[in-house]
């Protein structure tokens, strides 16, 4: 198995940043909990604006839009 | 007899025979009673028999276990069982492995390496069946005369007294009374002795199910563990795949919580689901399987009074990062120096409380990874299974994903960070061996034990006892280093020192670190002194030895310094 380069040319990291990792996975999962699926929706949606301000970088917020569309 | 002339361990049924305590007008008093002859009890009895404490062990059965059951032991465990005198079988029998790979549908997502590294005895993993751990520490405990493994005997009565535990066995004979000083409850999930207590273990349960499958063919998969999620032989689900020794594969297929446990493990239902995976046309047998799920749970307590909890007793887990079986072998490495010191009168009673909060640290820490890992495998709502097709997909391309991909948080030793027995450094220190860890291995030069080229291991040298470790500068220690260090193996809890001398020198004593690793993995330079507890646990160091140091470090991991 090759993996390709994890920086790439927009300089999106992704790299691993996080020290641990599994700790933040499951507090993404647990703030979902007891919500509807529309109401999931909304909390990725309000996540991903307050992420997106926190980076606050267009050209690293168009080269992750890139990433996540790739494949769908 | 000759080990090779007994019949294969799942086949061995241990006679019962009646005992001189069934005779016996009043209870006989034993130093320590322990209820259960898994792998935990096992361990246990033979490390204490090993300390010359006498030992009996009440198991209700008189067979090992049946089916492959526990079968991913860790390198912490193997350490422990090399020490115990078992583990170099359970490497020879067993089938070595450290790479696990990851698929997602058909293809790889991503493989990781659990000892990335060298200069280790013992490999990251082996996979070996329950049944011969079992047969080997049974075989191992006939070395004793004072270790009494005493099979058909249920315990059905139990009595907390003030100086003991009065227990009612229940054999083929009849009942009879014994007592013990002390009772390690060491008897399972389904612990009959938490029962007769009152007690309980309580935690989360996981509304999935799963087959286990043990097969017997000829393949040639690598010895590997292999995960797939969501595969094409079996599709929405997940799957393990481990290789055992006797060409039997370990193959764990997720079925979902709507999956009828008694249909499932008929044999017309598993087979359509193995020649989904090995071909229509493979050839293979099947050798044991079981329909489960599970709850991660613990005892809010694993001491009462002079009950100790030990294993799947006092904790619960997951089978997905191999937690189960090896915990429980850190529980009796942690318990059997305890009870042994405490029975001699060289240790307070409440050095028993450090195993109960060392331990209970560890089951949490344990439970955490394995609830996380079957959270991954078993999403419980439709957006947390986004979320882990998510990071699959990502995983493919991305680093970052691929540390939040998680079919299993395999069983690492836990670093007992927060001990009471503890000694905090005053000088610096870099790298992992900080209070609390469980010692690094590292190849040495000994003068005694050689290995075939003169190569010995660190771990095999620190002995059962406690270990000094004190780094030279090439010149062996002479003067008030030398008496400071012979006198503390003169002590009445005698601490055995160890000098460790660069490559290069010709020592006649001690140990040398002919790779530079040792001092490498303890940050050690010329002076640097660390004192190790019997379990292999670091308690304290310091860049100087400093005898009265040493002394109440020593004092304060044998429970005598309740000060904080």
């Amino acid at each position: 198995m090759t993996h390709p380069p994890t920086t790439n040319s927009l300089g999106l990291d992704t790299t691993p940043r996080l020290a641990d990792p599994d700790a933040v996975y499951e507090a993404l999962i647990d703030a979902h909990q007891g919500l509807s699926p529309e109401q999931s929706a909304l909390l990725n949606a309000k996540l991903i604006l307050l992420l997106v301000n926190q980076v606050g970088d267009a050209h690293i917020v168009a080269a992750a839009l890139a990433e996540a569309r790739r494949g769908l | 007899m000759d080990a090779q002339e007994l019949p294969p361990p799942q086949d061995r049924v241990f006679a019962y025979r009646r005992s001189p305590d069934q005779d016996a007008a009043a209870p006989a008093r034993h130093p320590v009673v322990i209820v259960g002859a898994g792998p935990v009890g096992l361990a246990a009895a033979v490390d204490l028999a090993r300390r010359g404490v006498p030992v009996v062990v009440l198991d209700d059965d008189d067979r090992l276990s049946t089916g492959s059951r526990a079968i991913c032991f860790a390198k912490r465990s193997l350490e422990i069982l090399d020490r115990l005198g078992v583990g170099r079988r359970l490497v020879g029998k067993g089938v070595s492995w450290k790479v696990g790979k990851v698929f997602l549908r058909d293809a790889p997502v991503y493989s990781f390496d659990l000892l990335p590294e060298d200069g280790h005895a013992n490999p990251a993993f082996v996979n070996l069946q329950q049944y011969y751990l079992e047969a080997y520490l049974v075989e191992r405990a006939a070395a004793f005369p004072h270790l009494d493994i005493r099979w058909r005997s249920r315990v059905t009565g139990l009595e907390v007294r003030p100086d003991g535990v009065l227990l009612t066995v229940e054999t083929p004979d009849g009942p009879y009374r014994l007592s013990g000083a002390y009772v390690v409850a060491c008897d399972g999930a389904r612990s009959a002795v938490r029962g007769l207590m009152g007690l309980e273990s309580r935690g989360r349960s996981f509304r999935d199910r799963f087959l286990i499958a043990d097969v017997r063919m000829a393949a040639d998969f690598p010895p590997e563990r292999w995960f797939w999620f969501d595969p094409p032989f079996h599709p929405g689900q997940s799957v393990l795949l481990h290789r055992q020794p006797d060409d039997v594969w370990r193959i764990d297929f997720q079925l979902g919580w709507e999956a009828d446990p008694e249909e499932e493990r008929r044999p017309e239902r598993v087979e359509p689901r193995i020649r989904a995976l090995l071909g229509q046309d493979a050839d293979f047998t099947l050798e044991w399987v079981s329909v489960y799920s599970f709850v991660c749970m613990r005892m809010e307590r694993f001491r009462h009074g002079r009950v100790l909890f030990a294993g799947d007793a006092a904790h619960g887990v997951s089978p997905f990062g191999a937690r189960g079986a090896n915990s429980g072998l850190q529980d009796a490495d942690n318990l059997a120096w305890k009870l042994h010191l405490v029975l001699d009168g060289k240790a307070p009673d409440a050095l028993l409380d450090s195993y109960a909060a060392e331990r209970e640290a560890a089951a949490d820490e344990n439970i955490l990874n394995s609830t996380r890992s079957t959270d991954f495998i078993t999403p419980k709502s439709e957006v947390s299974r986004v979320f882990r097709d998510a990071t699959l997909l990502l995983a493919r391309d991305h680093a970052f994903a691929r540390r939040m991909v998680n079919s299993g948080r395999l069983s690492e030793p836990s670093i007992l960070r927060d001990s009471p027995l503890n000694t905090a450094d005053e000088d610096g220190f870099a790298g992992a061996m900080v209070p609390g860890a469980p010692c690094a291995d590292a190849p040495v030069l000994g003068p005694e034990g050689r290995g075939p080229e003169g190569r010995d291991w660190l771990l095999r040298q620190v002995g059962d006892g406690f270990t000094g470790l004190y780094f030279t500068d090439g010149r062996p220690p002479g003067g008030d280093i030398l008496a400071g260090l012979r006198a503390l193996d003169q002590g009445p809890v005698p601490v055995r020192c160890l000098a460790v001398h660069p490559a290069g020198t010709a020592a006649a004593d001690g140990l040398v670190d002919g790779d530079g690793l040792v001092a490498r993995r303890y940050d050690a330079t010329p002076g640097t002194f660390y004192l190790i507890r019997p379990d292999q646990h670091v308690c304290a160091r310091w860049r100087r030895f400093d005898p009265p140091r040493v002394r109440a470090a020593l004092a304060r991991a044998t429970g005598q310094d309740p000060a904080p």
